[in-house]
């Protein structure tokens, strides 16, 4: 990685996403969705152009040339990203995002493993795709799930987690990076602790990994999680980081072409990993891409990625914190959470927050963002959400804080 | 695109002073409905004398556009026979699938909602009150029905659009 001695070259970053280029409603386009998903840069969009110009075949079953350049880029994706999170490529499965990648484990290890009375840890602030797997497979198994409360400053409770943490606790699933408060979670002491009690771990990355780099061997996690397109990749492909040995331990989760070593009518044996967990064509043009993303993203560095978003946060915080009734969700020191602001202002909803910032070219989120046991904890129905990346600038925190001012004065 | 398109202010005014709003104390019927895309609640109370709507009243929480089309949903049934209230919501159901010409008889102050169709994810926040409503008279006229039936919370298929 770039050591961080310089900040990014906003214009040339800038300059590497077409659609930035783009009016909407007259204006210039104010993209503050970046958590929802990341633009792409052209090094991407040509990666897969030049895939399907070039390259393209099925993976891993022809013998003529293009079958094996498709292969050989597959794998070759395969292994930038397995050293850009920390996993060995044998442990780096692609899925089509994170909800399958968390479904992966949850009915490959939980269906197995899992018995009645049994306990899946989770927190009150996670995305529903790292609860409801586990409420699907809860169900099954008769496991109970219990989380982790949110405090008072938008933390973990960590005292709590220790009295949480059992002898039944089999599955600690935790989110490195909150969707809705940016927090970031100390995963690799709950990991320790979780470790301590003979529990798994599981890290949902999908927004740690594009914001802030997650590494499954620094993070100390036995799982690791996160979908390519909010990691300037495209949509379609999704990664599941695991520890070794404990992946090649486990039975397969879907079933098809691909994932086997010899069948039968009846029967079948399957394959090595992570091919076990591959069943049928893969995503080849999608995960050539995400390749691409993550050498574009450790060309620039992620330290100073995250040092670009710690620098547009902090403004967007002091900027936000002016307006009159804004209230913000989310730490605030700008050290402890990640490029994105969750607010509501006064009693206006959301959507229209949303819808009148839209009339200005300015995109950002309105609703429960995934996550309504932690809105309900939050004790409010939805949320407005500017999130940002390595193109935002503050002159688009600028454009937001006017386009707030309109909102309040046409619903005053 | 014109914000005013959207927000008329015959909207703004509903949004900001709702007519029947709270809880009905003697309604025959309440229902709950929720709408998931946005995050909108609304419990539509109601009360018929014979077959006409004797009283309505709504209860909710959610985006402007919801709240005003409800508020002005309940000027525009209070005293009607039920059939005429359920034309009246069937003409603002095709008002906002664009289906045909308006009738701008039937639909009252509910034409200035013309503009919410060209937004198709705020459609299902317009049609909130009328689908309550039509709810609530249908429980109310059936067999039956007198028995209120308190929250009945409604679980519409997902659309997808609140991904993460």
């Amino acid at each position: 990685m770039t050591p961080p001695t310089a900040p990014l070259d906003l214009a040339a970053v800038r300059g590497d996403f077409p659609i930035l280029e783009r009016r909407v409603n007259g204006h210039p386009l104010v993209y503050l969705d970046s958590a929802a998903t990341s633009q792409k840069p052209r090094q991407v969009l040509e990666a897969m152009d030049d895939y399907y110009r070039r390259h393209n075949a099925n993976v891993h079953r022809g013998v003529h040339t293009l079958a094996e350049e498709a292969t050989h880029l597959f794998e070759e994706a395969r292994g930038k990203v397995a050293r850009f999170v920390g996993a060995s490529e044998r442990a780096t499965v692609f899925t089509k995002n994170v909800s399958e990648a968390i479904n992966l484990v949850a009915y490959a290890w939980g269906l197995r493993n899992l018995r009645e009375g049994d306990e899946i840890l989770v927190t009150e602030m996670e995305h529903h795709s790292n609860l409801v797997p586990w409420q699907l497979v809860a169900g099954m198994t008769g496991a109970r799930i219990r989380a982790v409360p949110v405090t008072g400053d938008y933390q973990l409770d960590l005292d709590a987690l220790d009295g949480l943490l059992g002898e039944r606790t089999r599955m600690v699933a935790v989110s490195a990076m909150s969707n809705v408060l940016g927090t970031v979670n100390p995963v690799a002491e709950i990991a320790r602790r979780a470790h301590d009690a003979g529990a798994l771990v599981l890290a949902d990355a999908a927004q740690a990994v594009p914001h802030a780099g997650a590494r499954l061997d620094e993070l100390g996690v036995d799982f690791l999680g996160f979908t390519g397109h909010k990691a300037l990749g495209p949509m379609g492909v999704g990664v599941l980081a695991a520890r070794e040995e404990l992946l090649d331990s486990m039975e397969p989760f879907l079933g098809g072409g691909e994932m086997i070593s010899d069948v039968d009518i009846d029967r079948f044996t399957w394959n090595t990993i992570p091919w076990r967990f591959e069943a049928g064509t893969p995503n080849v043009a999608e995960a050539v891409g995400l390749g691409a993303a993550v050498d574009y993203l450790q060309g620039l560095g992620m330290d100073r990625v995250r040092a670009h978003e710690v620098d547009v946060t902090g403004y967007a915080l002091k900027r936000l914190g002016e307006i009159e009734g804004l209230v913000v969700y989310g730490p605030s020191e700008v050290e402890h959470r990640g490029g994105m602001v969750s607010f509501t202002i006064g009693d206006i909803h959301p959507h229209d927050v949303a819808q009148v910032l839209d009339a200005e070219g300015i995109a950002v989120r309105a609703g429960h963002h995934c996550a309504k046991p932690l809105l309900r904890r939050l004790g409010v129905q939805a949320t407005t959400r500017a999130s940002f990346y390595l193109y935002s600038t503050t002159d688009e925190v600028d454009a937001l804080v006017a386009g707030l001012e309109r909102v309040k004065r046409f619903f005053a | 695109m014109a914000l005013d398109d959207l927000y008329q202010e015959i909207i703004l005014d509903h949004y900001k002073k709702p007519r029947h709003p709270g809880r009905l104390e003697d309604a025959q019927v309440e229902v709950h409905h929720y709408n998931p895309v946005c995050g909108d609640e609304l419990t539509v109370g109601l009360r018929l004398d014979g077959d006409r709507v004797a009283a309505v009243a709504v209860d909710g929480k959610g985006c402007s556009i919801s709240q005003a089309a409800a508020s002005v949903m309940t000027e525009q049934v209070v005293g009607r026979p039920v059939g005429e209230a359920l034309d009246q919501a069937e003409a603002f159901r095709r008002l906002m699938h664009g289906e045909g010409e308006p009738d701008e008889e039937l639909l009252g102050d509910g034409i200035a909602f013309k503009g919410v169709a060209r937004y198709p994810v705020r459609v299902k926040c317009a049609l909130l009150g009328w689908m309550a409503f039509k709810d609530a008279a249908t429980r109310a006229g059936g067999p039956g029905a007198h028995v209120a039936e308190g929250d009945s919370p409604r679980m519409e298929p997902g659309t997808g659009r609140e991904g993460n």
